[in-house]
This record gives C-alpha cells, structure tokens and sequence, in this order.
C-alpha cells in the first residue's frame, strides 16, 4: 500500500461504503458526545420516527452550555439564566434516561465542559472517529482521533445510525519548525498559525499538526492546538499520538486495561504518516517567530503579537472591526484597559491552564474595577485544582472560583460581559457579541490573562514572573 | 423535505466577510429545544436596535431588500460555531439560498441538508453579484445555473448527492437507515476498535 497520512489512515479504517462520484462515503463514528443545546431536535425526530438510538454505549453526554456556574442556592434551586435554559437541561436529562445514554448530569462527579470530560474518561482514544454537535470537537484531535463538529440533522443520523454520509476532506500539513521561545505556549501559537493562514485558510481541509514544537507540547497543551482549528475553518486538526499521548490515558476509565491496554498501544503506534505521504498543502511556520499572541479584531485570524502595532484597516470592515474593538492602529493592544477576565472555554481550561494563570496571580490582587471568572472545565478539574489550593490563589487574588461549564465563552448561561467591556478571554472566539451583546473579546492565553487582570490593562506576563522569580 | 428544483428572486446583498453564525443568531437564543420560529432572531443585534425597533443601517432592512429570498454574503459566510439554528433561522426569515465565493464547511453542510441553496460561485462573479444588489435572479438546480437578467448563466456545482436529495426531496436518514446490514457487518468485523 502507498503511503498514507494520518488522517488517510484514520479515514480508510471507518469506511462502511466508499463514497463514489453519486454518493458520499458512509463514515463509521465511534464515539459519539451530545449536549443539551445541539441534541433535543435530534432526540425529537427520533422519537416521531420511532427510531432506536443505536449504539447508546457509543454515546455520551453530558451538561455543559446552558448550565450557571454558580452553585445552587439554600433552597437547592440552580441560577439559570432563565426558564428556557432550566428546562433545556431538564430535556437532556429525561432524552438521556429514554434512550439509556449515559449522562453525565448535575449529579456525575465528572460533569464538565464535553471537550474536558470526553479525554479524562479515557473515552476519547487514537484512532477513533469523534462527532459532536459542537464545532469544537477538534479538540479531540490531540490524541490522533478523527473529531468534528457536526449539525443537529447529523447528530440525529448518528443517533440512529451511528454513521455520517461524508465526502473526505483535503489534507493540509502544518509543520511548526523548531522550539517555541522560552515563554511563549500553545494559545500563542495557534493564535499565530490563524492570524497566518487566515480564519478561511483551513476550509475544506482536516489540519495535521507536525513538528518538534508539536512533538514538545504536554496533552492539554495539543488538546489547545487542536480546539481552535476550527477558528481557521478546518472542521478537525489532528496529531499523531505518541508516548505523551499513551502515559496521559493509561489507567482512565475508558481505556482498555492489562494486556489489552498493550495490544491498544502497539495498534496506536502506528497511527501517524508514512514517510513520503503526500498531502494536498503544506505550511511550514518558524516556531523561533512565534510571540506572546493576541487578538485586535473581531475574527480569531486578526491576532499578532501583544507589543506588535494594530496594523491599519485594509478595508472597510476592518475599519469597523477596530472601531468595535476600539483598536488604534500603530498602538500595540498592551496597555488597552481591562474590565473582564475570563479564563475557561474548551481551549484553556484544564489544570495546567488554571495552573499557569495561578503562577501569575499568586500573592497579587486583580486590578480595581476589573471582574475576573475562573471557569474550571470540569469536575475533575475542579477537584485537582482545589486540591492544590489554586482555588485560594483566585479567590485571594479578587477573582470568582466557578461551578464547571462552558461560562463566558459562550455567554448563554447568564455569565457575560456588559456592552462596550473589554474582555480578556483564554476561549477561542472574538466575534462581535460573542461574550455578550456589543462586549469587546481579546482573546489570549491564561498567562496574559492573569496579567491583564493584575495590570487591568492588557499585559505581559512576564513582568510579573520575573518579579516573582527574583 | 420538499424537493427543490428553482428559486426565483430579487438579491440581497450582506457585503461582509466572515459572518459567523453567533451573528446570523446570537448564542443567547440556543436554549430552545425547537427548529421552528427562529426568523425573527435571524441576525438580532444587526437587525434591531436597542429599542427594539429595526436598525435602519442593517442591509436587509432596507425596503428594496424585503421580501428578497436570496441572499449574496461576503466570503467566508456561516464560520464559527456548528450551530444548525442558523440555516433554520435564514429559512424561517425567508431566505432561500445564499451565494458565495467561500462557505464554512459545517454551516454549507447543515444548510444543504435543510433545502437552503448554499452555493459556490467563482470569485469575479461573486464580487460582481455583491456590487449589484437587487438584481432579478434564477437558480436552476437541476441544471446548476443561476439566469441573470440579460440572459447570461452563472454555472456552479453542488455536491452531486445533496443535489439530488434537494431535487428529489429525498430524506437523508432514510438512505443511511437503508444501509442497517452494511453498518451492522462493520460492527461485526470491527469490535476491537471499541
């Protein structure tokens, strides 16, 4: 056989019916994650159908958008935004019990953002095809799984299938040469690769991710990388799994066990591209050029580096897009005052986030008049880091310790940013609105994040862990 | 779904690039648990102005643009979140297809699975549709044409099994539902993978 990519190899493996010039493939999904806000559409036309939900111990779900971070009151009542979110959930729960999917409710001692949760339970593995009404489903990607975000319609077909009629996507290799700076980490490079190949540069392609910059990064580190290629319109990023990605899973719940475990292993190893396989584009991008990153505008793809001047308006709505963000050309974004920070989001909201936007805070205060929210992706999550004591170093700090969810990522919860605040965010949107009607995102990582709330205004990490340091 | 064979209509034109799908309907209104009656949030915080009452600079406010059912976007239309409200909200609004140079990948997907014409067009002609809003226009989906005024034809390609199931009103889970015995032999020879 010819030399294949990854994602070649992940694609060939889950072929029920090849696709032919008529008609797409039928694709083979193994695991499939379902949350409140994407599935009761679904769940309803199955219903009318009077279809079976197939492969319920393929399927899992859990609460994460619609969900208030705050916990419940005296009376036992959780703060939903309003009636419509409460009964959203409520429609989860009682879809889950009828079809008998495992659901990983208010009750689960590892409810959390679908993203979070899926690789801690060892359910997301190398290999497998991942879909979830959810664009971030790239996320999974990390562990060399095929993941993407599918529609509501899908999110049916696969409830009663288990399978996807897909036409197979092209292949774009990005190769990040060389090591990243001393300071500079995975949010800042993938704002970077966007900000170079654009927010449409991914259309059409699955990203595979390569390179001794790639090879270095820890597991939450890849899963960063990963979640975001949607932001340059890829539907799924991939990369390779390796002994990173082995020591990460062994022992979670999902994954195989004892001599099973090794046999799953030597299958794993042989998930990567061949020598000399051909994909349909190549980005090469010089790790050693790579910033502390931010964004300027209202798209992921307007980023650059956070002493770098805002580049002057190419168009008309690029005009617009700095005056939303109230963005000065030849100003760098350092320095723009802060009155939100929010560190949370599928992207950076798993312990090694939490601990570096700690590392940063420790023994200092969050500026005057600005509100910082610390949104943990998940149970799990939350526990190690309390465990730790970091819940003390947020709340210390001035910042609110919150219940796991998706938060001010997405803002539908209730937790969300005022007209014209300026938003420091570790998640990975900037759209206008996004964060709450006309809110002003500036996405970052964790460790500009805490910087910028000490600072209360957009700042360089750095400043602060030298001092600690010295 | 209803088959599709022809749409008749006046353009729209939303001349900005990247409009993502938190802008065709804010994420606020995800908490319904229903497809239907999403046109009037199609494009909320654009559309209306705080008071409620229609924000006169909003393209689609505008009187020529009323009643229009196709809709020519900036590149790049429907990025951003997987959403399938935005298809069902542009169709509830009224519009039937949308013409592009460039459309993200799940939105075209959703869209086309709910009979709205997502359709890629080249980039000259993309931009000559988005300078000339208004224009009387007719997608043929049979023989993948868009008829302009004075006769002349923008050709395009739909993706050939979306085109026949728009053609044909054919039920996209239905076909899958017929591969049960295909679907149930991969499971049998693919157990390990679990």
């Amino acid at each position: 056989m010819s030399a294949r990519t990854l994602f070649e190899k992940l694609w060939d493996a889950h072929i029920v019916a090849p696709e032919s010039p008529d008609t797409p493939a039928i694709l083979y999904v193994d695991l499939h994650l379902v949350h409140e806000v994407t599935s009761p559409q679904a769940f309803t036309e199955l219903r009318e159908r009077g279809l079976k939900l197939r492969r319920p111990d393929r399927t899992l779900a859990t609460l994460d958008h619609s969900t208030p971070t705050l916990p419940a009151g005296s009376n036992g009542e959780r703060p939903y935004a309003n009636a419509e979110a409460k009964a959203q959930v409520a429609m989860l729960e009682s879809n889950c019990r009828e079809f008998a999917v495992e659901l990983h409710g208010w009750d689960s001692a590892d409810r959390g953002i679908v993203h979070v949760i899926g690789p801690e339970l060892g359910a997301t593995q190398p290999g497998m095809t991942i879909v979830c009404g959810d664009s971030h489903t790239s996320t999974h990607g990390a562990f060399g799984a095929l993941a993407f975000g599918i529609g509501t319609t899908e999110v049916g077909h696969v409830m009663a299938t288990q399978c996807l009629l897909q036409r197979k996507p092209k292949t774009l290799a990005i190769h990040v040469d060389g090591p990243l700076p001393h300071g500079v980490g995975a949010k800042d490079l993938i704002l970077h690769i966007i900000g170079e190949i654009g927010v449409d540069g991914g259309t059409g392609y699955v990203i595979e991710y390569r390179g001794a910059a790639i090879e270095a990064m820890s597991m939450d580190e890849r899963m960063t990388i990963c979640n975001m290629s949607i932001e340059a319109g890829a539907r799924a990023g991939l990369i390779a799994p390796d002994d990173v990605t082995f020591e990460w899973l062994k022992g979670r719940p999902r994954v195989p066990h004892a001599t099973a475990w090794d046999a799953a292993v030597t299958r794993w190893r042989a998930l990567r591209s061949d020598a000399g396989a051909r994909y349909d584009r190549e980005v090469h991008i010089d790790a050693s050029q790579v910033r502390t990153t931010v964004t300027y505008g209202t798209h992921p793809g307007m980023a650059i580096a956070l002493d770098a001047p805002v580049p002057a308006a190419r168009n008309a709505q690029e005009h617009r897009a700095l005056d939303y963000m109230q963005a000065k050309p030849g100003q760098p974004m350092r320095g723009m005052p802060v009155d939100v920070v929010f560190v949370g989001s599928c992207t950076n909201s798993r312990l090694s986030d939490l601990r570096e936007a700690a590392q940063v805070l420790r023994g200092r205060r969050v500026a005057a008049g600005v509100r910082m929210l610390v949104v943990p992706g998940s149970e799990a999550v939350r526990r190690d880091a309390e465990r730790e004591g970091l819940h003390h170093v947020f709340t210390e700090a001035g910042a609110e310790w919150r219940v796991p969810g998706c938060s001010m990522c997405i803002a539908m919860n209730g937790d969300l940013a005022q007209p014209g605040q300026l938003v420091v965010s570790t998640s990975n949107r900037n759209f206008e609105g996004r964060q709450g009607k006309g809110a002003r995102t500036v996405l970052a990582s964790p460790a500009t994040a805490a910087a910028s709330a000490l600072a209360g205004v957009i700042a360089d990490a750095r400043e602060y862990l030298t001092e600690a340091a010295a | 779904m209803k088959p599709i064979t022809r749409i008749h209509s006046r353009t729209a034109v939303l001349a900005d690039e990247n409009i993502d799908t938190d802008r065709i309907i804010p994420a606020r209104f995800l908490t319904t648990t229903e497809r239907a009656g999403l046109g009037k949030l199609c494009f909320h915080d654009w559309r209306y102005q705080a008071d409620g009452s229609d924000n006169p600079a909003f393209p689609l406010n505008q009187p020529q643009a009323r009643g229009c059912s196709i809709l020519v976007a900036g590149s790049n239309f429907g990025c951003g979140s997987s959403r399938e409200h935005a298809p069902w909200a542009l169709l509830d609004y009224g519009i039937q297809a949308v013409l592009c140079s460039e459309i993200a990948d799940i939105f075209r997907n959703n869209a086309l699975k709910n009979g709205l014409l997502a359709i890629l067009i080249a980039e000259a002609e993309h931009r000559w549709l988005l300078d000339h809003p208004g224009i009387e226009l007719t997608i043929d989906v049979r023989e993948q044409y868009i008829a302009l005024p004075d006769g002349g034809r923008i050709h395009f390609q739909l993706e050939p099994f979306a085109r026949h199931c728009l053609l044909n009103g054919v039920d996209q889970l239905g076909y899958l539902l017929q591969h049960a015995e295909a679907i149930g032999a991969y499971e049998h020879t693919h157990q390990e993978a679990a």
